[in-house]
């Protein structure tokens, strides 16, 4: 690990001050530390701004709102969130493990970095921790890469689970800086590789998460996740499904569908959706649907089984969500 | 001497007093001050610089568990957090559990239980198992072995770890 200078930021201000003289921001520090620690990040100066009051959980009537400091597990466990929508408790506790979610908090979740072995071992080519070196998981070991959204220059995929249930549910970032304040459509913030893979999310430097909205809805109390991996717990998705459906009067109203462990960034599929809504709830409809769940797909030479395997996550975590599994 | 990957060792290279920070714990009751370099985890100031070698270093990034301890009653894997952020809080460690000579009831299940075979990933899986009781989830076996998942055995001590967390969280 490198050297470098702490502060500790009592208030918003002093931590963008601090961010726009370069330093990092940490709060549960389990992605930073380690990466740190492998020399893949290498800050001069880190903020701790563990001490700014960003750690409510609010619902209201058309929102839920995430303070960013919330930890994993306050968040999953809230009564509230277990209740309305359990697509994001679901996707929570089937993240990381119990210590981790106690440290990792939910802005720090959404900035998580890939897991790519390549991108993790400073003697490999990354683009995105070395622009222009070459990527060595294209030709590589990739079983675990992306087969949507990927680049020439970058295939790994995005970590989180919590930021799959998010673009489901169209969430929104909310931000600050010296400027002001923005709302960032959660399908805006996470940025597809390109030639770009060094740019992950949309935030200017120095910017800060201080919150994440959830819309309200019929749709989010009939939701759920569902993850396929190499083991049981305390690993990262193969893919992932989160789905949140209305169905009223024997149709679907409103279908919401977004996989993990696929995709460049949290992966949307609006083709699914469009294939659910308006029609009645069944079996060979589920099937129908899940059949787009693909489209588009690009596999690697170890991935190819992520593309039946997508469709048949997608499928099933409809039957389970809609209650007819 | 000292090398990059070991953050609080008093032979550091020089690096210039803004990259060291004085710490005030409160761990397994006593009260400690320490100046660390601020690269230093919490594990690394637990084990190097106040000499409570209880807690392990198994992967030191967070996969494995052996450095669990209690952070303000919550568990947390110690090797993924840096001491400086920590100024004021209050850790227990493996070496803090028992009261006045009396193991913790869990300390007592793992010998009953023959809950470890090498010991090494011990005082993680007590630390975390202590959690996990506190924050209820010993509904059944399948529940414990859910939210033990951060802690690695090698030896494969899991179900009498999973039995001795069991009776521990029931009384029996």
């Amino acid at each position: 690990m490198y050297p470098f200078s702490f502060s500790k930021a009592t208030d918003e201000r002093s931590a963008l001050a601090a961010a726009s003289s370069g330093a990092r921001y940490i709060a549960g520090g389990t992605t930073l530390v380690d990466l740190m620690r492998e020399t893949v990040e290498r800050p001069t100066a880190i903020v701790d701004i563990n001490g700014l009051p960003y750690r409510s959980i609010d619902l209201q009537a058309s929102r839920l709102r995430i303070g960013s400091l919330v930890r994993m597990s306050a968040l999953a466990a809230h009564p509230d969130v277990r209740r309305e929508f359990p697509v994001i408790a679901q996707a929570l506790e089937l993240s990381a493990s119990a210590q981790l979610r106690n440290m990792a908090s939910i802005g720090g979740n959404l900035m998580q970095r890939p897991r790519c072995l390549y991108f993790r071992d400073v003697s490999a080519s990354c683009n995105r921790r070395t622009p222009g070196s070459g990527c060595a998981a294209v030709n590589g070991l990739n079983r675990g890469h992306a087969i949507l959204g990927a680049s020439e220059q970058c295939v790994a995929t995005h970590p989180s689970d919590l930021a799959v249930a998010l673009v489901a549910l169209d969430a929104v970032v909310i931000t600050r800086d010296g400027t002001g304040e923005r709302q960032i459509p959660i399908g805006q913030f996470f940025r597809q590789p390109g030639t770009t893979p060094d740019r992950e999310h949309d935030l200017r430097p120095g910017e800060l998460i201080v919150a994440v909205d959830v819309p309200t809805g019929p749709e989010m109390r009939r939701s759920g996740y569902l993850k396929v991996r190499d083991r049981e717990s305390f690993e990262f998705a193969l893919t992932s499904a989160a789905v949140a459906l209305h169905i009223d009067a024997g149709v679907i109203r409103t279908a919401r569908v977004a996989v993990g462990g696929v995709g460049t960034v949290p992966w949307r599929l609006p083709a699914v959706e469009q294939a659910l809504r308006g029609h009645a709830p069944g079996a060979e409809l589920w099937s129908t649907a899940a059949a787009r769940a693909a489209d588009g797909a690009k596999p690697l030479q170890e991935n190819g089984f992520k593309v039946e395997l997508l469709k048949r996550t997608v499928e099933r975590q409809l039957q389970m969500v809609a209650g007819q599994a | 001497m000292g090398s990059l990957l070991a953050g609080c060792d008093d032979a550091e290279p020089a690096v210039g007093e803004d990259t060291k920070t004085t710490v005030s714990l409160r761990i397994n009751g006593e009260p400690h001050e320490v100046i660390v370099d601020n690269r230093s985890s919490l594990l690394d100031l637990l084990r190097e610089r106040v000499g409570l070698t209880g807690t392990k270093k198994g992967c030191d990034q967070g996969a494995c568990g052996a450095c669990t301890v209690l952070m303000d009653d919550t568990r947390v894997t110690s090797c993924l957090t840096l001491a400086v952020m920590h100024d004021g809080a209050d850790i227990v460690t493996i070496e803090g559990l028992a009261t006045n000579g009396r193991l913790h009831p869990l300390q007592q299940a793992f010998i009953d239980e023959d809950a470890f075979q090498c010991g090494y990933c011990t005082p993680g899986q007590i630390l975390s198992g202590v959690g996990c009781i506190k924050e209820g989830h010993t509904g059944s076996a399948a529940e414990i072995r859910e939210w033990m998942s951060g802690n690695i055995c090698r030896c494969g001590a899991y179900t009498n770890i999973v039995t001795a967390i069991a009776k521990t969280s029931t009384g029996a």
